[in-house]
């Protein structure tokens, strides 16, 4: 809409010809300047300015609803309007009806959580039919670390839908709704965005999942001002997206450690606490979502999954119309289930931060490893092998060595060492389909 | 007394210049029609210099002589009769309306920020709300403008926070009022809906238009008492390079806003972003669009965690002390804090 150009945009012809004659083509172009600015620029005087001004935003601006418009829309238009159940009832609940539409939805938590596996579980949701409580229609899977398992899609679907899995081309017809695209980098990303856009509406796709948004983009540019700005287009790319097709956009993220001694203050905080005499000084290493705090404001709702003293939570992070609530949860051949529905309440910022204390992880072909010597290291992923014993020692003596950073990187290359031997690479085959 | 402070083009200047009208006074001296000639423009356009000319010298003269003179001023005694009776909207939360002097300042622009999660959305659905609350009830019964710049009006939490607003007003009437047939709350959750006009800004360019043309809409709809952006931040956050250019046009939004919000007597709640700063060493938070831009807003307040408490900080406010308090955010909306510890804290 900022587009339009300004000679077609009803003004009187001699303030339009002066417009083009500096230059200002666009509205966009008109509206980036100040008015002042544009006084000097185009030479007329200030009455006229203004009111040039005031004809060109009125026909910019977008256009006036109420809410009340807002919800009779999405109650007549919209499945359940305008969310996807996700089958945790809980979950659903706290939610208004599950996954809305329109807005962007973050999954973030340590590997091997179960980030990928919810994922998996909603696509095949948005692809049943509706009276199965689905969207009845496709699903983009944007899948960055080639994580997306079809064979596991296939058991969630038998275990969880039996009665329409075991007819006969059903399977089929329900997996072929979803597509998945493998971007290798972030200007790919952006062209299959691109597409996307013009076939959303065409192709009757229903939901879109991003699997990982930070390996995207961490992967590609260095740390600060490159990648803040490379995001931030990225960000307001996909939240319009989300809005204009109205369907539900689900994005993964991932984590790293702070090792910070204190958390971030205002100034103001600051000098109370100074007087205050004793800061606390913690040697908790947890963990914070990656992608910064830009990031954070720009997401809608944050789903945070987290293990704490070996049982998993899901926790409702950030949500503009649910309570504070964390529900345990465990992954059977079924998908994710929930294992409380009423959710336990959290108070505080409890309930943004996100613990790995406990969790053994069966299928984990990424290990996390922290650097903790030099603090402008933040997180890297590597690629090891891995097996359940390896890693609950790991989580063991981790537990131990908390504030003792020296031993955690010692047992890190013990733990490569032992990992290389051919013994343990007979034990992968059996890692797959394991699951607690 | 310069002619470069008249709002005129450049090159009407440079002929005033150049015909030798080097102050105001030597334009107040002659006649139309002796300017129209000297500077070659038509008699009508002269009329219009001449004019601009009087008002400015006008300001000049009298200023130091009595209030009454000065065009567009007002005494200090006026100001405090206008502001014993102007409006506040409260914010649902007792301790918060309390450092705030009663409620959000209708005339005055205030700017709400903190971290992602603290509830400044949820402060402006609940203004949104509140604003619309009879005359009866000690309200204002007004009419709002939600202008969401990053998607986050969700309509099913306006519906419940309007929904607990009605219930508490009727237990307030059945409170006070035992014939509760005459004073009954006879508002329904979707008028409370459709009064709150909503505007979806999908881009900065958008964002400054829709502010110009806020000027004619609230001509249009004399009863909206508030304006809520949400949040001001978010577009002029990414793709701006030149970052002069961000605070001119920032500061010209902020201008047409204090404007709004003081001819129309409304409220203006502006939500902002936080973002990390390194000052003196350590990295601080602080609020988002920069240094010059915590100038434009008339009150600031800052929304942080204090322990598992949410507090709201007064930050700058001419009028106001600086103080914290806490606050909850329930299904129910924004309520006072449920903890027994002691309430509010002057700093």
């Amino acid at each position: 809409m900022a587009n339009k150009l300004i000679n077609q945009l009803g003004l009187p012809k001699s303030i339009a010809n002066i417009f083009t004659a500096r230059n200002i083509i666009t509205a966009k172009d008109a509206l980036s300047l100040t008015e002042f600015e544009l006084m000097e620029l185009l030479d007329v005087g200030m009455s006229e300015v203004t009111s040039a001004m005031a004809h060109i935003s009125e026909l910019v601006c977008p256009p006036c609803q109420t809410a009340l418009l807002l919800m009779e829309q999405r109650v007549r238009n919209e499945s359940l309007a305008g969310h996807l159940p996700t089958q945790l009832k809980g979950l659903d609940e706290a939610l208004c009806g599950g996954i809305p539409f329109g807005v962007v939805t973050e999954l973030v938590g340590p590997p091997g959580i179960g980030k990928t596996q919810f994922c998996l579980k909603l696509s095949l949701l948005a692809s049943l039919p509706v009276n199965y409580g689905g969207l009845d229609g496709r699903v983009i899977y944007i899948d960055v670390e080639s994580k997306f398992s079809s064979k596991r899609l296939i058991e969630i679907g038998t275990k969880s839908f039996p009665e329409i899995f075991h007819k006969k081309g059903m399977a089929q017809e329900m997996a072929g709704r979803i597509l998945i695209l493998r971007p290798t980098s972030l200007s790919e990303f952006a062209e299959s965005l691109q597409r996307i856009k013009v076939s959303l509406l065409q192709q009757q796709v229903k939901l879109l999942i991003i699997d990982s948004m930070a390996a995207l983009v961490l992967g590609e540019h260095d740390c600060g001002a490159s990648r803040q700005q490379a995001l931030g287009w990225h960000v307001s790319f996909i939240k319009s997206l989300a809005e204009f097709s109205r369907i539900p956009i689900v994005l993964t993220n991932q984590v790293r450690s702070h090792v910070g001694d204190e958390s971030l203050m205002y100034s103001f905080q600051a000098q109370s606490r100074s007087t205050k005499g004793d800061i606390p000084v913690t040697f908790d290493s947890h963990l914070v979502a990656a992608l910064g705090i830009n990031w954070a404001h720009a997401v809608t709702i944050r789903l945070v999954l987290e293990s704490k003293s070996g049982k998993r939570f899901i926790k409702l992070a950030k949500s503009p119309m649910s309570p504070p609530l964390a529900f345990p949860f465990h992954i059977t051949s079924s998908g994710i289930v929930l294992l409380d529905n009423d959710g336990i309440e959290m108070k505080g910022p409890e309930i943004s931060t996100i613990h790995c204390q406990g969790l053994s992880l069966m299928k984990a072909d990424k290990l996390v490893q922290l650097v903790p010597f030099n603090n402008l290291y933040s997180f890297r992923y590597s690629e090891l092998v891995s097996c359940p014993a390896i890693v609950a020692t790991y989580s063991y003596v981790s537990r131990l060595c908390m504030a003792r950073d020296i031993c955690l990187s010692i047992l890190l290359v013990l733990l490569i060492t032992i990992s290389v031997s051919p013994s343990w690479m007979g034990g992968l085959s059996h890692c797959d389909h394991t699951w607690s | 007394m310069e002619i470069g402070m008249l709002p005129i083009s450049a090159s009407k200047r440079g002929k005033l210049l150049a015909a030798g009208y080097t102050t105001l006074h030597s334009i107040l001296r002659t006649s139309t029609t002796h300017l129209a000639r000297d500077i070659e423009v038509s008699e009508s356009e002269a009329l219009e210099i001449l004019n601009f000319a009087t008002r400015s010298s006008d300001l000049d003269k009298s200023s130091g002589s009595n209030a009454n003179v000065i065009h567009g001023g007002q005494t200090a005694w006026d100001m405090l009769n206008e502001e014993r009776f102007s409006s506040l909207i409260t914010t649902s939360c007792l301790d918060l309306d309390n450092i705030l002097g009663g409620g959000i300042n209708c005339k005055e622009v205030t700017e709400i920020g903190g971290v992602p999660g603290i509830g400044k959305t949820q402060i402006g659905i609940q203004l949104a709300v509140n604003v619309q609350i009879p005359l009866d009830y000690g309200g204002l019964g007004g009419k709002a403008i939600y202008i969401d710049t990053e998607g986050s009006f969700m309509v099913e939490r306006v519906l419940q926070i309007a929904e607990a607003c009605i219930e508490d007003l009727s237990e307030y009437s059945h409170h006070f009022y035992k014939d509760n047939q005459a004073f009954g709350v006879k508002m329904h959750p979707n008028s409370i809906l459709e009064n709150i006009f909503y505007f979806r800004v999908c881009s900065y360019t958008e964002q400054i238009a829709l502010v110009n043309y806020l000027d004619k809409f609230v001509t249009e709809h004399k009863d909206v008492k508030i304006i809520i952006i949400d949040s001001v931040t978010f577009h002029f956050r990414q793709d701006f390079d030149d970052m002069a250019l961000r605070t001119r046009l920032l500061g010209e939004m902020s201008l047409k806003l204090m404007k709004l919000a003081k001819n129309f007597s409304l409220a203006v709640v502006m939500l902002n972003q936080v973002t990390t700063k390194h000052i003196e060493g350590s990295f601080q938070l602080t609020l988002a669009l920069g240094d010059s831009w915590s100038h434009s807003c008339t009150n600031r307040i800052i929304l942080y965690w204090n322990d598992d408490e949410r507090h709201a900080y007064i930050d700058k406010s001419p009028s106001l002390k600086s103080a914290s308090a806490p606050y909850s955010v329930t299904s129910r909306g924004i309520r006072n804090s449920t903890s027994s510890s002691k309430r509010i804290k002057m700093v």
